[in-house]
């Protein structure tokens, strides 16, 4: 029996319209995006302006900048995908795209392209605040590799998120997510150093290592080399997400 | 797979644990023809369709749609869904649903002209939890539409219409099938079936117990409706050979029968002053309840 080819260019703008869809969507809901967008930048101001002298010495701005910036891409992929693919899956909207002749890889490429359109804003509204009240003395070059790491930096967070969502229900997948969410962060190393004896905890965190990679790719003093920083979080991605997209084919 | 076949199921059985969906069921849907897929709760009606759609794997058997597997892109662009259990996105205006939806498909219809075909184009740019639920249901419908398919699967499509909604539905649905569509129909309103399909397959326990076009189904059914005014009682009807059951409504009883002539042979000796005798054949429904009953025993 006769099939219906797809130009390559209706298919790329299929996966174009999903994206483009998605963001619209967050962007809609500001009871969901707002904090997403405000509370990385609010919380760097606060801390930056309660450090006070501190920030003077440019690893120290460093650091807090990084620090932020890991804690900034960590929220759009983890609640974006965690809460949302699960209200979807509840909701029958992932089976309809399953029956829909959707493009396969089109719903997590647009939930993605999400996060890092909100990693970009992120990533910009922290670079402005490292400058202008952050004591932060990057180069161009050096804020560009922070930010283009950030913006990447957003998918293990995603394939974190889509590994919740794609098991837990709508009513649980928020919980799930926060319990995830807080002590990655806090055992980061991202906003205080930890006490000596709890330092291996933060091996155990994802942002640690990304934290370490815009050290890293910034040309500043780092624990972890960036060649394993970035093996780590590549590794995580493709777990993670081999093990959801499995779930999703054979479950929805 | 003949060529006049778009999508079939041959010998497929489907388990959830213990309980058995689809047993070797048997199903073909045919070039414009309307398919009406009917049963009871738990018939396997949904899962018949999840197959079809790749939705679900087989046990045994094998599913087809347009002669490929249901989860190959090729088959399934060919394909407009309307499901019964989907909650939208809220924030996305009703437009926008349907752009989303027609850049799935290679030669789609413009968001405008499904809109126009589905009469939605009023609410065209309301955000879609601002719509009523039957306006849900309709913009559901313009995203099946939208593709262009040749295969349409409508799971309860008029749940939550008005009157002049659900005409207008069926007026579209006929149109469609005037225009080369095939379409499988899901439904608890037996008279949309009745009304809209070529075809009736009836479905109990996983596996078909009757299939035909609605006369057909009507004809399965021996089973008459006598209805006349008398004084005849009730329970002296109900004792009579051939009743199966009498119901009084005022003057008018209403009886059951299976041997329509016998019957009213015996009312009218019985009764000299007998008025307003009526024979009803069966209808879609009272073949439908007999055939599922007998399933059911």
């Amino acid at each position: 029996m006769s099939t219906i080819a797809m130009p390559v260019s209706r298919v790329w703008g299929a996966y174009l319209k999903e994206a483009r869809y998605e963001s619209l969507r967050m962007l809609r809901t500001p009871a969901f995006t707002s904090p997403l967008l405000v509370l990385p930048i609010g919380i760097y101001l606060f801390v930056v302006m309660a450090a006070g002298g501190m920030l003077l010495n440019p690893l120290a701005a460093a650091y807090y900048f990084t620090g932020f910036s890991a804690f900034g891409v960590m929220g759009p992929g983890m609640f974006g995908f965690g809460m949302v693919v699960a209200t979807e899956r509840q909701e029958g909207v992932l089976n309809l795209k399953r029956a829909l002749p959707m493009p396969p890889a089109a719903y997590l490429l647009g939930k993605m392209l999400m996060a890092a359109l909100f990693a970009t804003i992120i990533m910009t509204t922290l670079i402005v605040g490292g400058v202008v009240l952050g004591h932060v003395r990057l180069s161009a070059g050096q804020y560009l590799a922070v930010a283009a790491v950030n913006i990447l930096g957003s998918l293990p967070f995603c394939a974190i998120g889509l590994f919740i969502g794609v098991r837990a229900s709508a009513q649980s997948a928020p919980g799930i997510v926060n319990v995830l969410y807080v002590p990655m962060f806090l055992v980061a190393d991202l906003w205080f150093p930890l006490p000596k004896a709890a330092k291996w905890l933060s091996l155990l965190s994802p942002a640690y290592y990304l934290r370490e990679l815009s050290l890293g790719v910034a040309g500043l003093t780092y624990h972890v080399p960036p060649a394993i920083g970035a093996a780590v979080l590549a590794g995580l991605t493709l777990l993670l997400t081999a093990l959801a997209v499995r779930r999703l084919a054979r479950v929805g | 797979m003949g060529n006049h076949c778009l999508a079939e199921l041959s010998g497929v059985s489907k388990r959830f644990g213990d309980i058995v969906a689809l047993d070797g069921l048997d199903l073909d849907v045919r070039r414009r023809e309307l398919l009406a897929l009917l049963g009871p709760n738990g018939a396997g009606k949904t899962t018949a369709i999840s197959l079809l759609l790749g939705l679900l794997q087989p046990n045994s058997g094998k599913a087809t749609l347009f002669g490929l597997s249901p989860l190959l892109l090729e088959a399934r662009r060919q394909v407009g869904v309307m499901m019964q259990d989907v909650t939208l996105p809220d924030e996305l205006r009703v437009r926008e649903h349907i752009d989303l939806v027609a850049s799935y498909y290679p030669n789609p219809l413009s968001p405008e002209q499904a809109m126009e075909m589905t009469h939605t184009t009023s609410f065209a740019d309301r955000p879609y939890r601002k719509l009523s639920n039957g306006q849900k249901r309709q913009v559901q419908f313009a995203m099946a539409v939208c593709g262009r398919p040749q295969l349409l699967f409508l799971d309860e499509p008029t749940v939550g219409l008005d009157q002049q909604a659900r005409e207008m539905l069926w007026a579209t649905v006929r149109q469609l099938v005037a225009d080369g569509c095939s379409i499988v129909l899901t439904t608890h309103y037996l008279e949309e079936a009745e009304a809209l399909a070529d075809r009736v397959v009836v479905l109990a326990k996983g596996r078909t117990i009757a299939s035909g076009t609605v006369n057909e189904m009507r004809a399965l059914v021996v089973r008459k409706r006598i209805s006349c005014a008398t004084a005849l009682p009730e329970e002296l009807v109900a004792a009579w050979p051939f009743v199966d059951g009498v119901h009084r409504e005022r003057q008018r009883l209403d009886i059951t029968v299976s041997n329509a002539e016998a019957v009213v042979r015996r009312l009218l000796a019985s009764d000299e002053n007998l008025l307003e005798l009526e024979v009803h054949r069966a209808g879609l429904a009272e073949a439908f309840t007999e055939l599922t009953q007998e399933v059911a025993q």
